[in-house]
């Protein structure tokens, strides 16, 4: 375990239980998930039973307890997305990469995920990569956005 | 930026500002709200600054991004002030000629003004534009006018104005008298009286006492919250630190979905600037008054927008919510009293105070006081944010503001408040939307998106994407929702795959009936809204997808058909390379012809062909 690079992100809070879930999220940004060792440390300095982190990190969808790729793809699938073709795109990027949604490229460039809603339906379908926006996405324009990702 | 000691500095700082600011100064506003920030609003803005140096205009023409401007359908849009001049679907590559035509030669780029799309018109100034007209904005007043990143802008508008008068002029009682006159009513969507919540809290034993924002705004179709929160981030600290003098509560939390990474960063920002300036911390302007403010990220859970799912989450916990009563006024966050008010109804609140309960009282309907903003999606013309009185019709909305339905298509249904709401159809489109009017017809107010419908949405596959959006997230707490949800989605499976039965729907109905009653929260017992709504408006196209086994709307895919027309079929084999199954097959240049044990009806080919010779039924 990388100690100083998780004592890095501990020493931003107080150290009480409540600070759990920035702490976890602040792990899940910078590793790209919660490793388990880091994840005990976190219960014996929060004084919180590892188990209610384990809870915690499985009731959330930011969390993942096992490596994402580099890049988070997240597709919309709001209502409005719904009806203006989000299901399609996300076939289309299922079918380009080879995984489900939930799921992470053997490359490890990218990850694929489904959201409720990003809140830009008047642009429908839309989807993030990382923290970009992309503006009503045919299908054709999946290779485009890929690429500029890929390596 | 000072750390202001008293009002009269506050105010002394703000004659100057205002001194400084000439109302007539050439301003160009790039919109970087929810609808154009994906349509590359960051490099509009940068095309903009690029052309202004070019042509040395730097200094004489500000150049500003800034929040929602309401219509996104048309964006990138870019508003020019003094004269208003509304610029649509702005591209990096307009900037320049808008430079040289408007800015140096005071002429018009014609082709990026809004065309009527009916007449084909040219409305040149934002307040010709029938989108804007009928609205009145208040808690989006200022999303036009200010760069949301800068406290100069919100003091220059007239922001933290109202401290003056509640610390100075008003005991806390007196606060909750005005905000209970406004009959202000929570537009998270419930609609409880705003002023009852915060004086239960007063009232309510315990300290500390809390005030929280809920800004998990998750309802799919909604983006009214993330508009206010990235566009007027102060509106809300404000609205909170009113809300804290009122209830006697020091420290506050505004929840965040973490899907919002650009609200997040505006708040923060906010936040710090606030305290800098002393409107957070000790001793806020030397009253005797000291409140300040910490962000909680939420982290992918829509249950957390009930607000005891909130609170367990800023603890620390999972998101499960708790029986109430006990009310999160009497035993909240901590076990402590707690006002929590979404991001809309703490936008309102310095409004009302600066302009008095009267005021507030005189827009919107006698039960549902002051305006409401609405995300106006789906198949209507002008999609966007608008904020209109409460009372406004439905036709009005989407008509009058929205254009009407895209294509002329005949209007069929509007979905209200997100998965907690329901469908409601035509014969009420002249139905004043209030609280509880759309209560009375089998929907709610929700929090205000809109989703506008027209002939190709098919209503069930609507009632089945909003269960299967409920059972991916119902937390498994309680089994009339858990399970009740489940049921619901194999039933909507069965329909939607040609398996479904007539007595399906009595079922439907019992299930409903038994979650909505036995359900611990909103969520489970709202979550019916969409099915009883749509089995009693659109009862037929049930009928027709478990009798017929036909989809009228033709989605619900396992009961499409797909086959070509050997007539118009030229045999140019484009649907052959489409087809992921190899379904299609013929002799080059003769029709084709369709596999139907193999067609997984995926719709490629229908896509592919240029001669329409593909039908679906």
């Amino acid at each position: 375990m990388d100690l100083p690079r998780l004592e890095s992100i501990l020493s931003k809070y107080e150290g009480e239980s409540t600070d759990l879930i920035p702490v976890l999220q602040d792990i899940q940004d910078t590793y790209h998930y919660l490793p388990k060792d880091e994840l005990k440390e976190v219960a014996r300095r929060l004084k919180v039973p590892l188990t209610q982190i384990y809870s915690v990190a499985t009731f959330y969808k930011m969390f993942s307890l096992v490596p994402k790729g580099e890049h988070q793809l997240r597709v919309c699938l709001g209502t409005t997305c719904h009806l203006r073709g989000g299901p399609r795109l996300l076939q289309s990027l299922q079918n380009r990469l080879g995984i489900e949604p939930g799921y992470t490229t053997k490359d490890g460039v990218f990850s694929l995920e489904t959201v409720g809603c990003l809140g830009s339906c008047a642009q429908a379908p839309v989807m993030m990569v990382d923290d970009k926006y992309y503006a009503r996405v045919t299908v054709d324009k999946v290779p485009k956005i890929l690429k500029m990702y890929q390596k | 930026m000072p750390r202001f000691e008293s009002i009269d500095h506050l105010n002394e700082y703000r004659r100057k500002l205002k001194a400084t600011r000439d109302p007539n100064q050439p301003t160009v506003l790039v919109c970087s709200g929810p609808g154009c920030l994906p349509m590359g609003s960051e490099e509009v803005a940068q095309a903009f600054r690029e052309a202004l140096a070019n042509k040395g205009l730097n200094g004489k023409v500000l150049l500003k991004t800034c929040g929602c401007q309401g219509l996104c359908a048309l964006g990138v849009k870019v508003l020019i002030r003094p004269q208003e001049i509304a610029y649509q679907r702005v591209t990096p590559k307009d900037a320049g000629e808008i430079v040289e035509t408007t800015l140096i030669e005071g002429g018009i780029v014609d082709r990026l003004v809004y065309h009527d799309p009916v007449s084909g018109e040219a409305r040149v100034h934002k307040s010709d534009i029938p989108f804007y007209q009928s609205q009145v904005p208040i808690v989006l007043r200022k999303l036009d006018l200010i760069d949301p990143e800068s406290l100069d802008d919100y003091l220059a508008v007239g922001g933290y104005r109202s401290l003056r008068k509640v610390f100075f002029s008003m005991t806390p009682e007196e606060v909750i008298d005005q905000v209970e006159l406004s009959g202000l009513r929570g537009r998270g969507g419930a609609g409880f009286l705003t002023g009852r919540k915060w004086r239960l809290a007063r009232q309510a034993e315990g300290y500390p006492k809390f005030i929280i924002c809920n800004g998990d705004e998750g309802d799919p179709g909604a983006f009214m919250d993330r508009a206010v929160m990235e566009g007027d981030p102060h509106a809300v600290i404000e609205g909170m630190i009113i809300g804290a003098y009122a209830i006697g509560a020091r420290q506050g939390y505004i929840y965040v979905r973490h899907e919002y990474p650009l609200a997040v960063k505006r708040l923060k920002l906010a936040i710090e600037q606030a305290r800098e300036a002393g409107f957070l911390g000790n001793n806020i302007l030397r009253a005797k008054f000291s409140f300040d403010i910490k962000i909680s990220q939420g982290a992918g859970a829509f249950v957390c927008g009930e607000e005891t799912a909130l609170m367990a989450s800023i603890e620390g916990f999972i998101g499960e919510p708790h029986p109430r009563p006990p009310y999160p006024a009497q035993a909240g966050l901590f076990g402590l009293p707690t006002v929590i008010n979404n991001v809309e109804t703490w936008a309102n609140i310095p409004e009302i105070i600066n302009m008095g309960a009267e005021w507030f009282t005189s827009q919107g309907t006698e039960t549902s006081k002051g305006t409401k903003v609405f995300s106006l999606v789906g198949a209507v013309n002008h999609t966007g944010l608008v904020e209109v009185p409460m009372g406004t019709t439905l036709r009005q909305i989407i008509y009058q503001l929205g254009g009407g339905l895209r294509n002329n298509h005949p209007f069929k249904a509007v979905q209200t408040g997100g998965p907690s709401g329901g469908c409601i159809p035509a014969q009420f489109l002249d139905l004043p939307v209030d609280y509880d009017s759309l209560q009375q017809v089998g929907s709610i107010m929700g929090s205000g998106g809109m989703i506008v419908m027209d002939h190709t949405s098919c209503m069930v596959d609507v009632a089945r994407y909003f269960i299967e959006f409920l059972y991916q997230e119902s937390c498994g707490k309680c089994t009339p929702c858990r399970e009740g949800l489940k049921q619901l989605r194999h039933l909507y499976e069965e329909i939607t795959h040609g398996r479904g039965e007539m007595a399906h729907l009595t079922l439907m109905e019992d299930l409903c009936a038994a979650m909505a009653t036995a359900s611990i929260c909103g969520l489970g017992q709202s979550a019916v809204n969409p099915v009883l709504s749509t089995l009693k408006y659109f009862r037929e196209e049930y009928e027709s997808h478990i009798r017929d086994k036909k989809c009228p709307a033709l989605v619900c895919r396992p009961l499409l058909k797909y086959t070509i027309d050997p007539e118009t079929c030229t045999g140019c084999l484009a649907c052959v390379r489409e087809c992921p199954v190899g379904a299609i097959s013929g002799v080059k240049k003769e029709a084709q012809e369709i596999d139907q044990e193999l067609c997984i009806k995926c719709g490629l080919c229908f896509e592919a062909c240029q001669f329409d010779a593909v039908r679906r039924e």
